[in-house]
């Protein structure tokens, strides 16, 4: 740190550099601020603020080289992991999608078409400008020339012959797009719009705002009352109208999962078999990638870098081709593995609709993709575990499974034990293998939401906020805040696991 | 070993070829029968393992070439695989160098620097690390539905976006280089130091090129983490011209358009790179893998 002390005074170019980022940095902050992103607005100009100082002054200059990192973190992992749990407690949805200025501007931009002042219309070209003849009795009225370019207000004057070429109905048609632009004012101040292919007709809007928010109807008069605490506008019935807007519905989300039988029900069955299928996935590719390993790393075995090469092909190709390749593979009617099946045996299991059997190939594709991983790991512990321990046991007498059970796995399991507890955590949220070979299909039945017998905690909430049509975004995140409670506890294991077999080694 | 007969040892070797052999074709199963139905005819033949009118035709859509049947039906490829392979390429190249630089740089800092809050710091790291960015991907897509509305190319369907996501990752492999850095020898910077050297040039004339080995191993993972990644991808990419391998690849495979023959050949060329990189690579990845894993 020495060095750093000895360059005091600013250097001006990295104040001008400082400055100017910070600038752009601040004016992306009122861009967020005015695009109604307050809460990343506050972020961003935290961290602008946090740059400013770091870089600014001289003091930080160790914090200058984990900023970015930081950052990034921040901003892309704790910031969403975070907003992820308080749209747990909202009711964002396809249905409540906007903010409530949007939603208003929606209700108030409705307009409603007065039937008795609907009246035929024609066009009459002149050039590249048109005039718009509205009929009214024997003659009509006959607006300015327009091109439709832009939108216009045209006053009309009374004329007492109907145009004698109007233009046919297909050109009217291609004109389309800008008469929805003009409006046709009559002598009487009347404003009329285009209401249809064939005519013209006064327009007004359906709702007026009042002074307390509520939307009057001009129609009838009926009142729509923003409710501020549902999302919705209310009818005077109680009905709500959509669209709806985003708001904080408080543990809503949460009592429909603990109460609601559709929700719950399947969500037990989902999170048992979650956890059954990451501690069968840590346990069989364990097994197998530690039976292997031991294999290769007998001393007497020929041939052992070639067969490295071939068993860790799994894991050298990426996992979303093998993955897509398994799942042409077990497909019911064309499949190879059917194919195999039948020959042999006679059957062809349905690998896709049968609950069983999905879970049975979620798990032999999973131990497929995994067993390399764990064999590579298992051969460099064993190469740890001292030789003289198996010879000693070995001139004992003591049989192979003996002095594996005693000697070999005691030595493995510690240092073996955080990358378990990760592996566990990472299948627990290995969506990737579910969305890609069986989507949760097939379904679980008598939900109200879309869950399947494959389906893990992670793709179940995939599913129901970006496959379902009613992209329930707030349950989603409430069931999203239940993982990350599972995984913060496996997380802190990992970190004891961790700890403990570093202070191990420190101590050695 | 010293207690084994010759007859025994002779059964043993044997059973131990055998087992492997029999594992080895379970495993490389899948791969020859892609192989053999890239040559197939059509999208749904079942048959033989060497088919007996091979053809090129998945071969030549793979290549987003046309195809003339006997015939003389012509086929047009059914997707732009190369153009999803170059998506991906880039996309994961460019994260890759953000990854890259901003996990050595950080490691540097928590290995070499003595700064407050450091130890507290690199403990949340390890915690933060198990949270799986997929997991908030209800919240990036709000976030980035809402930053696209100030910049598109800051909104869903924008690469910038996903690299943006992808370079957050930098957790593990932070941890991975600084346990390659504290295993340095400390009197190479206290000599650096002496000579008047800044924290800053320590790292980029010392840290930096010594570093390069460990700096390649943490650039081949995250680049094959970010191309194999679909969840994300699929989340924050939408128009077919944008979409990476992982998340075009499942195009092929759809219930209602199954194309099993053309996937065969794409999955193939879309595959073989990545694994040839990885097979070239996997000495210093794994002992890169297990290092970063432990090391405390």
């Amino acid at each position: 740190m020495e060095a750093s002390r000895s360059q005091n005074g600013h250097n001006p170019l990295q104040i001008a550099v400082v400055a100017a980022l910070s600038l752009i940095l601040l004016y992306g902050v009122f861009a967020l601020y005015l695009a109604g992103q307050a809460v990343i607005a506050v972020i961003v100009l935290a961290i602008t603020i946090g740059f400013a100082i770091i870089f600014g002054s001289n003091r930080f200059y160790a914090q200058r080289f984990i900023f970015p990192g930081i950052a990034a973190i921040i901003l892309f992992i704790a910031f969403p992991v975070a907003y992820t749990v308080y749209i747990g407690f909202t009711n964002y949805s396809s249905f409540n999608l906007l903010t409530f200025e949007r939603v208003t501007e929606v209700h108030l931009s409705k307009k409603v078409i007065d039937e008795e002042s609907q009246r035929p219309f024609s066009l009459v070209q002149d050039g590249d400008s048109y005039q718009i003849f509205i009929k009214e009795g024997e003659g009509g009225y006959l607006s300015e020339p327009t091109d439709f370019a832009a939108p216009a207000k045209l006053s009309a004057a009374a004329v007492s012959e109907v145009p004698a070429n109007p233009l046919k109905m297909g050109e009217v048609v291609k004109l389309r797009g800008g008469l929805a632009q003009v409006e046709v004012v009559l002598p009487d101040e009347t404003a009329l719009r285009n209401s249809g292919l064939r005519s013209f007709a006064s327009v007004q809007q359906e709702y007026t705002q009042t002074e307390d928010g509520t939307l009057v109807s001009n129609l009838d008069g009926s009142t729509l009352t923003p409710d501020q605490s549902q999302g919705f506008y209310i009818t005077e019935t109680g009905e709500a109208v959509a669209p709806g807007w985003r708001v904080n519905i408080g543990l809503d989300n949460f009592r429909r999962i603990a109460n609601s039988k559709g929700i719950r029900a399947p969500m037990v069955s989902i999170f048992v078999w979650t956890v059954v299928f990451a501690t069968l996935s840590v346990g069989l590719t364990f097994a197998v990638g530690l039976a292997l390993a031991m294999v290769l790393q007998w001393p007497h075995l020929r041939g052992k870098t070639a067969y490295r090469i071939l068993l860790i092909l799994p894991y050298a190709v990426p996992a979303f081709i093998s993955i897509l390749v398994f799942r042409g593979l077990f497909n019911q009617n064309f499949g190879e593995i059917n194919m195999i099946l039948e020959g042999l045996f006679g059957i062809r299991p349905n690998w896709f609709t049968d609950g069983g059997l999905a879970r049975l190939m979620l798990v032999i594709v999973n131990t497929w993709l995994g067993y390399p991983y764990m064999m590579l790991l298992a051969m460099g512990f064993l190469q740890s575990v001292p030789a003289d321990h198996h010879k000693a046991a070995a001139l004992e007498g003591a049989p192979a499974w003996t002095v594996f059970r005693k000697i070999t796995l005691p030595q493995i399991i510690p240092p073996f034990l955080p990358l378990l507890i990760a592996s566990f955590a990472f299948n627990f949220n290995n969506i990737v293998l579910v969305l890609l070979l069986t989507r949760g299909l097939p379904d679980i039945p008598g939900t109200i939401i879309p869950a399947g017998e494959t389906d893990i905690l992670g793709s179940f909430t995939f599913r129901m906020a970006f496959m379902d049509s009613g992209q329930q975004f707030g349950l989603a995140g409430a069931i999203t805040f239940l993982i990350f409670l599972v995984v913060a506890a496996l997380a802190y294991a990992n970190f004891v696991a961790m700890r403990r077999q570093a202070s191990k080694r420190a101590a050695q | 070993m010293i207690v084994e007969h010759k007859s025994t040892l002779r059964r043993q070797k044997f059973i131990a070829h055998a087992f492997l052999w029999v594992f080895i074709a379970l495993v490389m199963f899948p791969f020859l029968m892609v192989v053999s139905i890239s040559f197939r005819e059509g999208n749904f033949t079942t048959g033989e393992i060497f088919p007996q009118n091979p053809t090129l035709e998945h071969w030549y859509l793979a290549f987003g070439l046309d195809y003339t049947r006997a015939d003389g039906t012509v086929v047009t490829p059914p997707y732009p695989v190369l153009l999803w392979m170059w998506n991906s390429v880039k996309i994961g190249l460019i994260a890759s160098v953000g990854i890259v630089s901003l996990s050595t740089i950080s490691a540097y800092a928590f290995s070499r620097i003595k700064f407050r809050g450091r130890f507290a710091l690199l403990d949340s790291l390890f915690i933060i690390q198990m949270f799986p960015t997929t997991l908030a991907l209800v919240a990036l897509f709000a976030i980035f539905d809402g930053l696209g509305e100030v910049s598109p190319a800051l909104g869903i369907d924008s690469h910038w976006t996903l690299i943006l996501t992808y370079m957050s990752g930098i957790t593990l492999h932070v941890w991975t280089i600084k346990g390659y850095f504290d295993n340095l020898d400390p009197a190479m910077d206290k000599a650096a130091q002496v000579d008047g050297a800044s924290p800053w040039q320590t790292f980029r004339y010392i840290f930096l090129p010594l570093a390069v080995p460990i700096i390649a191993v943490v650039f081949v993972l995250s680049f094959i983490g970010v191309v194999n990644d679909y969840p994300i991808a699929s989340v924050l990419l939408r128009s077919e011209d944008n979409m990476t391998l992982a998340v075009g690849s499942r195009l092929y495979l759809n219930e209602f358009k199954y194309l099993w023959g053309d996937f065969a050949a794409a999955a193939i060329l879309s595959g073989l790179p990545i694994t040839v990189v990885f097979l070239i690579a996997q000495k210093y990845l794994v002992s890169g893998l297990s290092d970063g894993a432990v090391k405390g």
